[in-house]
């Protein structure tokens, strides 16, 4: 569950520079609801994930995640919450690390670290199943630096990596806009996948029109700091690409050309 | 060179391997260069030395309360750093600069402190030895090299657990680490208390095995640790924790023996004052020798 209350973010206040990043957002995810938020650039997409995740601070407003208030919890301890994969592949995970490394860290998410030994033979055997099941082959190179790994292969660690504590809310800042159309296929399948089996509630920003109306269960439309457009259920299902950009025009009333959102 | 010379050099070499092995916590784990070592190096040695000497403490104690005071300089540089959001050099130098002066205080004004006559931690082991025929020339370093052995065990067994391993993700890779939970902040804290502990502790042993403290002690300890870490990166490359680590003790010994072996022989002309050149030419050689070795093969 994810609840916002009246989020206000500005940045620069009082000066020259102000900008009103959110103004005055409420919004509530039910446990297992999965939202695709789209916009155009500076709409406010990732300063929403960014709020809710602690790394943006507030100017008003409440966050709630899994019935907790985390509005005063700094990043670290919202981890025990919230997991997260992030746009740049090279920013979810420790390139200087092994695979094994990753994903013992991970999946110390959200519990107190101990002195025990971080790879221990019996965890190696309990990560290799949810690795092999990538069907990548990385299941017999976990000693190998993640940062030899290709792009997609490093998302698909993250989503795998995002899922191995039990937190039960998961962020998306555009984890497929940094990969080809072939591997943004496979790592958006699996984000299907591990949403359904995990029962997530998920939080996804996309660039793409096309992701925002298939993935999920709603479509989330942010301008210019404000909430434009929330569709779920069957008034979801008929949606197509050119409803979105009508309702973009009707309810800002402003003629904004296609190329402006990036149509996928 | 002379036997005494070359065990002199392994000798000197164990003592700053203890440096070495901080210097690799803190510059490569935490990605953090801390010049905080060149003080917290001879706070160690003259904590133990006056507690020793002035005090009458038992040399083990002593020896502790060395490391302690260690890694209080180290406390005091990643909170500068980490609380007021001060440049990591210059926090570290802002330490050591602040610990020049606490050490002279700490040896109660003087600039040197010895411990000549005193019982030290070394003292029993080579009671020991002496009585079973073995001189006093060897048991030293096979004594130092039990002490350094013993931190490469704790240290290597640390690196490797999931504390260890929240330590090392966070100097790889901060963001990521704070959205796995890990408080990246208090990582840095005892990242640099243990590094700079580690230090005292070598201060501490060089002032027992020398016989002294002194004040001046520190200069350029921070080139001795990195000249250790980089030189062990040329000659065993390997991502291990345990290699890495067994590498900078190695690192530091081939370091104080290349200084000894420049210094000894006679036709390269160095006189004792070259120390600090012939230092900063080796590191230099030690930084290229990679990068030619990248291009001769590339």
């Amino acid at each position: 569950m994810i609840e916002v209350q009246n989020l206000s973010i500005t940045f620069n206040p009082g000066t020259p520079n102000e900008r009103r990043a959110l103004k005055d957002i409420s919004l509530r995810l039910e446990n297992g609801e999965f939202a695709c938020i789209i916009g155009s650039n500076g709409a406010g997409k990732s300063t929403l994930l960014g709020s809710i995740a602690g790394d943006v601070p507030l100017s008003g407003g409440r966050i709630m995640v899994s019935n907790t208030d985390v509005t005063k919890l700094p990043a670290e301890q919202r981890a025990t919450y919230i997991a997260r994969v992030f746009q740049d592949p090279l920013l979810g995970s420790c390139g200087d690390l092994s695979i094994a490394e990753n994903l013992a860290l991970a999946s110390a998410r959200g519990r107190r670290r101990t002195f025990r030994r971080a790879l221990n033979r019996h965890y190696i055997e309990t990560v290799k199943g949810r690795i092999s099941e990538l069907g990548l082959g990385l299941e017999d190179n976990l000693s190998q630096p993640m940062g030899s790994l290709s792009g997609g292969q490093r998302q698909a660690l993250s989503l795998v990596m995002a899922t191995l504590s039990p937190s039960s809310v998961l962020l998306l800042d555009e984890h497929t806009a940094a990969l080809d159309p072939r591997n943004a296929e496979f790592v958006l399948d699996l984000t299907k996948r591990f949403a359904e089996r995990y029962g997530l509630t998920v939080l996804m920003v996309t660039h793409s029109m096309r992701q925002a109306l298939d993935m999920g269960t709603r479509t989330i439309m942010l301008h210019e700091g404000n909430i434009i457009f929330d569709a779920s259920g069957s008034h979801r299902k008929d949606l197509t690409i050119e409803d979105l950009l009508a309702q973009f025009r009707r309810v800002r009333n402003e003629d904004i050309s296609e190329d402006r959102l990036l149509v996928g | 060179m002379s036997l005494f010379a070359f065990i002199g050099g392994i000798e000197a070499g164990l003592i700053y391997a203890f440096v070495a092995l901080a210097v690799y916590l803190s510059f490569r784990i935490l990605d953090f260069p801390d010049l905080t070592v060149d003080g917290s190096f001879p706070l160690g040695a003259a904590v133990t030395a006056t507690l020793i000497s002035i005090s009458g403490w038992n040399p083990w104690l002593a020896t502790l309360m060395g490391m302690f005071a260690g890694s209080l300089g180290g406390l005091a540089t990643a909170y500068f750093s980490v609380r007021w959001g001060i440049l990591h050099l210059l926090a570290s130098i802002l330490t050591m600069t602040a610990l020049y002066s606490i050490n002279i205080r700490v040896m109660q004004g003087a600039a040197t402190m010895g411990l000549l006559n005193d019982e030290t931690i070394l003292t029993p082991f080579i009671h020991l030895a002496n009585s079973a025929g073995l001189p006093e020339m060897y048991t030293r370093p096979i004594v130092l090299a039990a002490f350094v052995i013993a931190a490469f065990v704790i240290l290597s067994w640390f690196l490797n657990s999931e504390l260890g391993l929240s330590m090392r993700a966070t100097g790889a890779n901060i963001r990521m680490s704070r959205a796995q939970g890990i408080n990246t902040s208090r990582q840095v804290i005892i990242g640099m208390m243990i590094s700079n502990a580690l230090v005292g502790l070598g201060g501490s042993i060089y002032a027992q095995a020398n016989g002294s403290a002194d004040a001046s002690l520190g200069t350029g300890t921070i080139v001795v640790g990195l000249a250790a870490v980089i030189i062990s990166e040329t000659l065993i490359p390997s991502r291990k924790i345990w290699v890495r680590l067994l590498a900078c003790i190695v690192g530091a010994i081939v370091y104080r023996m290349v200084i000894q072996l420049a210094m000894d022989v006679d036709f390269l002309g160095f006189k004792a004052s070259d120390l600090n050149l012939v230092t900063a030419l080796i590191v230099l050689i030690a930084l290229v020798v990679p990068k030619l070795k990248k291009k001769v093969f590339a």
